[in-house]
């Protein structure tokens, strides 16, 4: 028989989204329930309800993609503090979806394999999207934005990121709108201050709200005067990064003046 | 965990007891986030790490107790505490707690 160790073993190399909960603080301390993203479970902490109440909690954390020490009481009551449970969450790698085959998108798809996303680059243009341009990307799509994310926006989250690069009106517009409705945690837009006021002028005629385009990173990146593809991509990282944290940065999106 | 695995894996196919060491919280400024584990034998020898290296001495300590039947399995935690009552602490001020076990699971 497969012991929990073996199980969670395989799945994290086969880069399956695992919790592992262990009982630190309590009666049966290193008691272990292994909880995988569709519910499954293997092990137990000593008790059906709070193997439930463990199992429910790590689907949720396996979400968001953070670990912490969760108090129960002896079978999994809130707000008691008999027994603490450390839940280790292994959530599946974040996503980064660049539209635009442009000389930007290989810095920033270089920065986001850094930073451990799975790099998805999208053009509608075969000649710019192909392999050879983007070795570094997991997978480049020849199709158009709305069309991709028709297929894969209900898989994006809060740890998820949309970076538009196309600067045309034809791609961007698609791309923004086709990206508004799912749950990603970033959607930024490169352009200059210029390109992203006509751009605001065509996706409200499209329909979009203003509360909506409050979203939409546009300029895209942090105002750090980064004037080359990489500096560029190192902007935008950091402004994924200081979003997720929660870090009040100057945003090129916040600023009035020139972008470089 | 995930870097860890190959290092286990040699040791426990050479029959070595195997403890590993977690960080389940930190208070403060901490080097690394709670998950970050690291795997000692009983030979001492170490995979992973859970600080910048400040406290990994004295989790092998901890870890061979564990392996010889000195220690229990629980919550060690490592950091300043106001009366200076630890003799290991993190340079950056913080503190980790880690559950330090034996791999039989």
């Amino acid at each position: 028989m497969t012991s929990i160790y073996e199980r969670f073993r395989d799945l994290l190399r086969s880069e399956v989204p695992v919790a592992l909960a262990t009982l630190i603080e309590g009666p049966d301390i290193g008691a272990k329930l292994l909880v995988e993203e569709s519910g499954s479970t293997l092990g137990g902490l000593g008790s059906e309800q709070l193997d439930r109440v463990v199992r429910r909690d790590a689907i949720a954390m396996l979400d968001a993609g953070t670990s912490e020490v969760r108090h129960y009481g002896p079978k999994g009551e809130a707000r008691q503090h008999d027994v603490s449970v450390f839940i280790e969450c292994h959530a599946r790698r974040p996503h980064m979806v660049i539209f635009g085959a442009v000389d930007f998108t290989r810095s920033l798809a270089s920065q986001g394999k850094l930073l451990g996303f799975r790099v998805t680059v999208c053009d509608a243009r075969e000649v710019f999207a192909t392999r050879r341009r983007f070795p570094m990307a997991d997978e480049v799509v020849v199709d158009w934005p709305d069309r991709l994310l028709k297929r894969i926006g209900s898989d994006l989250g809060p740890r998820d990121a949309v970076c538009v690069l196309t600067h045309d009106a034809k791609f961007d517009v698609p791309a923004i709108i086709g990206a508004l409705p799912t749950r990603v945690g970033y959607l930024g837009a490169m352009g200059s201050r210029q390109t992203h006021e006509k751009r605001i002028k065509r996706l409200i005629e499209e329909g979009v709200t203003i509360e909506e385009l409050e979203r939409v990173r546009s300029p895209i990146g942090l105002d750090i005067g980064g004037r080359t593809p990489e500096e560029t991509a190192v902007s935008i990282v950091a402004e994924i990064i200081a979003m997720r944290t929660g870090r009040n940065v100057p945003s090129l999106s916040q600023g009035q003046g020139s972008i470089h | 965990m995930h870097e860890i695995f190959d290092d286990i894996e040699r040791w426990r196919a050479a029959d070595q007891k195997v403890a590993i060491a977690r960080v389940v919280d930190i208070e403060g400024s901490g080097p690394r986030d709670p998950g970050a584990a690291m795997a000692v034998n009983s030979l001492g020898e170490v995979a992973g790490s859970v600080s910048g290296g400040c406290v990994e001495g004295a989790v092998v300590g901890e870890a061979l107790e564990l392996l010889e039947g000195r220690r229990e399995a629980g919550i060690t935690s490592f950091g300043y505490s106001d009366d200076d009552a630890f003799a290991v602490g993190l340079t950056c001020g913080g503190t980790i707690h880690l559950f330090i076990e034996e791999l039989d699971w």
